[in-house]
C-alpha cells in the first residue's frame, strides 16, 4: 500500500453534470423552492386529474340526464326548483348540469390525451433508443421515416383517418397516435446520441454488461427527465388536438362528452347562453397552462444547460 | 516485434483502425482517419507495456481495440491465444472478466445516479459473482484495497475528491480480478498532488494481483516509472519499441529523442541542448505516403518521402522504424 | 446552395408520394365510399353501378397506379361532391385563407415583438412576468374558444363586427385577431427568452462600450441574432395554419377558406378532394420550410447550404 492514504483527502464538491440525489417525495417538493408557480400548477393539475378520475362520485348530477324545465339556466348559486345542488355553471339546452358535464368531459379529454401520449411515448422512446444506440443504417432508415412522417400535414392525416374509420373515441386515439409518436422518437434518439459515446457507456460495456442492460439500466435513467418534459408538454398538445377534433365534430361523439365537444355543441347558443362555451374553454386553457408551466419547470430544473445562470 | 512465446498474454498483429470522415447527404465516407495503422506488438504476462505519443496519435484507440470496445478495421488481437474479435457470447463475457479498462477521467465513466457501492459492485453483479451482503463485503474489501474507507460506499461520486474518484474507478476495474488492465492516461486528469499516490496504487495492485498492464500516457516520465517496455507511437504507427532502461540509454528514432528532449530537467543548473520539434502534427486524414514523421524530421532523406519504414530489430529487443542510422546521444538514465 | 435546394425538393417529392400513397391506401382499404355516398336503402345493383362509375371495382394496386400516374400530371379527378376538378376547388380556396393568415401574422408580429422586447429589457420585473404569463396563456387557449369569446363580446354584445361571413374589413378583424393569438404568444416568448441571452452577450456589451446607441444595438445586432429562432417558430405556426389547423376558426366565422373546405370534405367523404388537399398542403409546407431555410442563411451568415 502507498504511504499516504487517500481517505484523508477532503471531498471537494464538483460542478458539472446534473446530480440526482436519492429519491423521496420530500426532496421532490424541495425542488420547487425557487418556483412556486410550478408548484401551484402541479397542485391544480392534481385537482383536475382527481376531479376527472372521481367524477362519478363528485358530480352533483347525471351528465347525460336533462331536466326539461331547467333548460339553459344561467350560472346561479340558488338551488333549483326540484332541490339539489345549485347549477353553479348553469345548464345546457337539454337541461343538463354543465358542472357535471365538465367533470365527466374532463375524464374523456384526459383519457384520450393520456392514452395517445402513453402509446406515443413508449413506441417513440423505444424506437429512438434503438435508433440512437445502434446508429448505422437502422438509424438512417428510422430517422428518414420520422422526417417524412413529421412533414405530413398532421391535422389532415388525422381527419383522413377519422373520415374512413368513422368518428369515435377509439378512432380519434388512432388518428392522434399516428401523428404524435415522432417527437418522442426524436427526443429519445438525440438524448441517446449524447450518451452513446460517453465514458459511462464504455465503462458499462467494459465490465460486460449486455446491450439491454446498458440501454435500460444506464442510458434510459439518465435521459428520463428530458423525456418526461416532452411527455408533459405533449399531453397539453394532445388535449388541444382532441378538443379541436371534437369541436369540429370528428372526435368524441354524443352522448359522450369532452370539453372540446361541449364548446362545439354550445356554439349555436353563444348569443343567449355564454356559459356553455366559456367554462369548458377555461378548463382546457387552465389545464394546458398548468401542463406548460410544470413542463417548463421540469425542463429547467433537470437540465443544467437551460438553467438560468 | 512479436516474440513467439507461450507467455504472451496479448498479441496484436497488423492492427488497423480507420474512422470514416463523413460527407454528403447519405453520409458516404470519402476519406478516412488512419487512427491505428498496421500496429503489431505483444505483452507477456506480468509485464507493463507503456504506450507513449502525442495526443491524437492513436494510443487511446489501441487501448479500446485490444479490449474490443471498438471494432477493428483489419488485423488481429489475441488474448490468451484466442482472437478476441471472434469470440462467442460466453467467451466474450469471460474476456470482459479478464481484461479491464481504467479511465482517464473516472468520474465521467460513472452513472451519477448510482452511489459508490453500486458503481464498484456492478461488475460483480453483472457476472453474478456476488449478491446481497456478500456483495457489500466484497465492495468494502475493494474500497479498502484502493485505500478508501468502506463508508464511502453510500456516498455519491460527486462528493468525492478527484483522487478518490479515480480510486473508485480503479476499484470498479479490479473488481473482477482481471489479468490484463488497460490504463488510459489514469493520472493525467488528476491534480499533481495526488498523481504519485495513484501511481503507487497502480504499482502495488500489479504486484499484489499479478496483473499485466498496457499503460497509455503522453508523459514518458510517468511511463518510465511503471513500464517494463515502452512503445512510442506517432500518427497511428509504432516508431520505436524497447525495454524501458534500454530506451533511456539508447534511441534509434528521432521522434523518441524529441519526446525525451521535451522533458524538463529538475536541476536548473544542468543545461542541455534542447531540440524542440517544429511544425504541427499533420492531419491523420489520408496521410501522405512515406514515413509519417518525415515532414518534421531534420534527418529525413529522400527515401523517407517515398517508402514507409518497416519496424526492424536494430539490436536484440530494440525495434525501430527509421531508415536513418540515428543514435540518440543524450543519456537520460 | 443549388444542391441543397435540389435535395430539399427531392425530399418534398418523397413526402408528397409517401403521404398520398398512405392516405390512398388507408382510405381505399378501410373506407367504403360507396356506402357513404348512397342512401341506406340503395340496392346492390345501384351500389355496384356507382362503384364501377368511380372505378372502385378495380383491384387496389391498379387504382393506386392510376392515381399516382394522374397525380404526376396534377390530375386528381373530379370532386364527388361538387363535380368539379378537385385541384381547381382547392386552389380557389387558398387565396382566401392566405389573406386571413397573412393579416393575422402581421397582427401577431406587431403585438409580439414589442411585448418580447419590453419584457427582455426588464427581466424578472413585474411587467416581464405579466407579459410572459400573458403570452403563455395565449398559447394555451384553444383558438376556436378565443374565436367564440371574441364573437360574444365584440359581435354579440358590442356589435362592432360581423359574427360571420367574408368580404369586408369588419368580417376580417375578428378571425384575424383570433388566429394572431397563438403565433403572437409563441413569438413573444421566443423573443423574450433569446433576447435576454443576447442583450448581455459579449458582442452587445462591446457595442455599447464603443458608444453605439441602444436602438442600434437592438436592431442591428440583437434582433438580427434572434431572428433564426423567431423564424423557426413562426414558420411552424404558418405551416400549421395553412395546413388546415385554422379550420375550426374558419368554421366559427364562416370564412370560406381552405379550412372550411377541409371540414366539408371530411363530412361529405369526398376522397379525391381530400387527396388534392393533402397534395397542395404538402407542397405548401415544403415551400414554407424552404423559404425559412433561405431566410436562415440571410440572418445567420454562418449557415451555408
Amino acid at each position: 500500500m502507498s504511504e499516504t492514504s487517500l481517505q484523508d483527502l477532503k471531498p471537494i464538491p464538483s460542478p458539472g453534470r446534473q446530480i440526482y440525489k436519492p429519491k423521496g417525495i420530500i426532496r421532490f417538493f424541495a425542488r420547487f423552492k425557487y418556483n412556486k408557480i410550478a408548484l401551484v400548477a402541479l397542485i391544480i393539475l392534481f385537482v383536475i386529474f382527481a376531479i376527472s378520475i372521481f367524477a362519478p362520485y363528485l358530480a352533483p348530477y347525471d351528465p347525460a340526464k336533462g331536466v326539461l324545465t331547467e333548460r339553459l339556466r344561467p350560472p346561479t348559486l340558488e338551488r333549483p326548483a326540484g332541490g339539489g345542488f345549485p347549477h353553479i355553471f348553469g345548464t345546457d339546452q337539454q337541461g343538463r348540469d354543465v358542472l357535471s358535464r365538465i367533470m365527466y368531459g374532463g375524464r374523456v379529454s384526459l383519457t384520450v390525451a393520456f392514452t395517445v401520449v402513453g402509446i406515443c411515448f413508449i413506441f417513440g422512446t423505444v424506437l429512438g433508443l434503438i435508433s440512437g444506440y445502434f446508429g448505422g443504417w437502422v438509424d438512417m432508415i428510422l430517422m428518414r421515416v420520422v422526417d417524412v412522417v413529421s412533414s405530413f400535414p398532421g391535422l389532415l392525416v388525422a381527419l383522413a383517418f377519422v373520415m374512413v374509420l368513422g368518428p369515435s373515441e377509439r378512432n380519434l386515439i388512432i388518428a392522434l397516435t399516428v401523428n404524435g409518436w415522432m417527437i418522442h422518437a426524436r427526443m429519445a434518439r438525440s438524448q441517446v446520441l449524447t450518451l452513446r459515446e460517453s465514458a459511462m457507456v464504455e465503462s458499462a460495456r467494459a465490465i460486460g454488461l449486455s446491450v439491454p442492460g446498458i440501454v435500460f439500466g444506464h442510458i434510459l435513467p439518465n435521459i428520463i427527465s428530458p423525456l418526461i418534459t416532452v411527455f408533459v408538454l405533449d399531453l397539453g398538445h394532445q388535449i388541444a388536438a382532441e378538443a379541436n377534433m371534437s369541436f369540429l365534430g370528428f372526435g368524441i361523439q354524443p352522448p359522450k362528452s369532452s370539453w372540446g365537444l361541449m364548446i362545439g355543441e354550445g356554439r349555436q347558443y353563444i348569443a343567449s347562453a355564454w356559459w356553455l362555451v366559456t367554462f369548458p374553454g377555461i378548463m382546457i386553457g387552465l389545464t394546458l397552462l398548468c401542463l406548460n408551466l410544470f413542463g417548463n419547470w421540469v425542463r429547467e430544473e433537470f437540465d443544467p444547460l437551460s438553467r438560468k445562470q | 516485434m512479436i516474440q513467439n512465446d507461450r507467455e504472451n498474454l496479448v498479441v496484436v498483429r497488423n492492427l488497423q483502425k480507420l474512422f470514416p470522415v463523413k460527407a454528403g447527404f447519405f453520409g458516404k465516407a470519402r476519406s478516412f482517419v488512419h487512427a491505428v495503422d498496421d500496429v503489431s506488438f505483444s505483452i507477456k504476462k506480468g509485464q507493463t507495456m507503456g504506450l507513449v505519443g502525442e495526443s491524437g496519435c492513436g494510443k487511446t484507440t489501441i487501448g479500446r481495440l485490444v479490449l474490443r470496445l471498438l471494432e477493428k478495421t483489419s488485423g488481429e488481437v489475441e488474448f490468451k491465444g484466442k482472437n478476441i474479435f471472434n469470440l462467442n457470447k460466453l467467451e466474450q463475457k469471460q474476456f470482459r472478466r479478464e481484461a479491464q479498462l481504467i479511465f482517464q477521467d473516472a468520474f465521467s465513466s460513472f452513472d451519477l445516479r448510482k452511489c459508490v457501492g453500486d458503481i464498484v459492485g456492478e461488475p460483480l453483479k453483472v457476472h453474478g459473482l456476488a449478491s446481497g451482503s456478500e456483495l457489500t463485503d466484497r465492495v468494502a474489501d475493494l474500497l479498502k484495497t484502493v485505500g478508501l474507507k468502506p463508508e464511502l460506499m453510500r456516498e455519491f461520486p460527486h462528493t468525492l475528491s478527484s483522487g478518490q474518484k479515480q480510486c473508485v474507478g480503479m476499484a470498479r476495474s479490479i473488481a473482477l480480478n482481471p489479468e490484463f488492465v488497460v490504463a488510459d492516461e489514469p493520472i493525467s486528469a488528476l491534480d499533481v498532488s495526488v498523481r504519485a499516490q495513484v501511481l503507487n496504487l497502480l504499482k502495488d495492485l500489479q504486484e499484489e494481483k499479478d496483473m499485466t498492464y498496457l499503460f497509455i500516457s503522453h508523459d514518458i516520465r510517468v511511463v518510465r516509472w511503471l513500464a517494463t517496455h515502452i512503445a512510442v507511437m506517432y500518427l497511428g504507427k509504432l516508431v520505436e519499441y524497447a525495454e524501458t532502461e534500454e530506451l533511456f540509454i539508447q534511441r534509434h528514432h528521432p521522434y523518441t529523442e524529441a519526446l525525451l528532449n521535451a522533458v524538463p530537467v529538475e536541476d536548473p543548473f544542468q543545461r542541455r541542448e534542447r531540440k524542440i520539434l517544429l511544425g504541427e502534427v499533420p492531419s491523420p486524414v489520408d496521410p501522405v505516403p512515406g514515413c509519417r514523421f518525415q515532414p518534421r524530421c531534420e534527418y529525413a532523406v529522400d527515401r523517407c518521402r517515398l517508402e514507409t519504414p518497416p519496424l526492424v530489430e536494430k539490436s536484440p529487443g530494440h525495434w525501430v522504424a527509421c531508415f536513418v542510422d540515428f543514435h540518440g546521444a543524450g543519456d537520460f538514465s | 446552395m443549388l444542391k441543397y435546394v435540389i435535395q430539399r425538393l427531392l425530399f418534398t417529392v418523397v413526402v408528397i408520394f409517401g403521404v398520398s400513397i398512405l392516405v390512398f391506401v388507408i382510405t381505399h382499404l378501410i373506407g367504403d365510399p360507396v356506402k357513404a355516398m348512397l342512401p341506406l336503402q340503395a340496392t346492390d345493383a345501384q351500389r355496384a353501378q356507382l362503384a364501377h362509375q368511380l372505378g372502385l371495382d378495380k383491384p387496389i394496386w391498379q387504382q393506386l397506379t392510376e392515381f399516382l400516374g394522374n397525380m404526376i400530371r396534377l390530375d386528381f379527378g373530379v370532386s364527388w361532391w361538387q363535380q368539379v376538378s378537385c385541384l381547381s376547388i382547392v386552389l380557389s380556396k387558398i387565396p382566401t385563407t392566405l389573406v386571413l393568415v397573412g393579416v393575422s401574422f402581421i397582427i401577431a408580429i406587431i403585438i409580439a415583438f414589442p411585448m418580447g422586447i419590453i419584457a427582455a429589457y426588464k427581466p424578472d420585473s413585474l411587467l416581464d412576468r405579466i407579459l410572459t404569463t400573458a403570452s403563455l396563456i395565449g398559447i394555451c387557449l384553444p383558438s376556436f374558444w378565443v374565436a367564440l369569446m371574441l364573437v360574444l363580446f365584440f359581435a354579440v354584445k358590442l356589435g362592432w363586427f360581423y359574427t360571420s361571413g367574408y368580404g369586408t374589413i369588419r368580417h376580417l378583424v375578428l378571425p384575424a385577431v383570433t388566429l394572431a393569438v397563438v403565433p403572437a404568444g409563441h413569438i413573444a416568448q421566443i423573443v423574450r427568452f433569446s433576447m435576454a441571452e443576447q442583450l448581455n452577450a459579449q458582442y452587445a456589451v462591446t457595442a455599447r462600450a464603443k458608444g453605439v446607441k441602444e436602438s442600434v444595438v437592438l436592431v442591428k445586432h440583437v434582433l438580427k441574432n434572434i431572428m433564426t429562432a423567431v423564424l423557426t417558430i413562426g414558420g411552424m405556426d404558418l405551416a400549421m395554419y395553412l395546413a388546415g389547423e385554422a379550420a375550426a376558426v374558419e368554421v366559427v366565422f364562416g370564412w370560406p377558406g381552405f379550412g372550411s373546405l377541409v371540414v366539408d370534405t371530411i363530412s361529405r367523404q369526398d376522397f379525391p378532394l381530400l387527396q388534392a388537399e393533402i397534395f397542395v398542403v404538402a407542397v405548401i409546407i415544403c415551400l414554407i420550410n424552404l423559404i425559412v431555410d433561405m431566410l436562415y442563411a440571410y440572418f445567420d451568415p454562418r449557415i451555408t447550404y
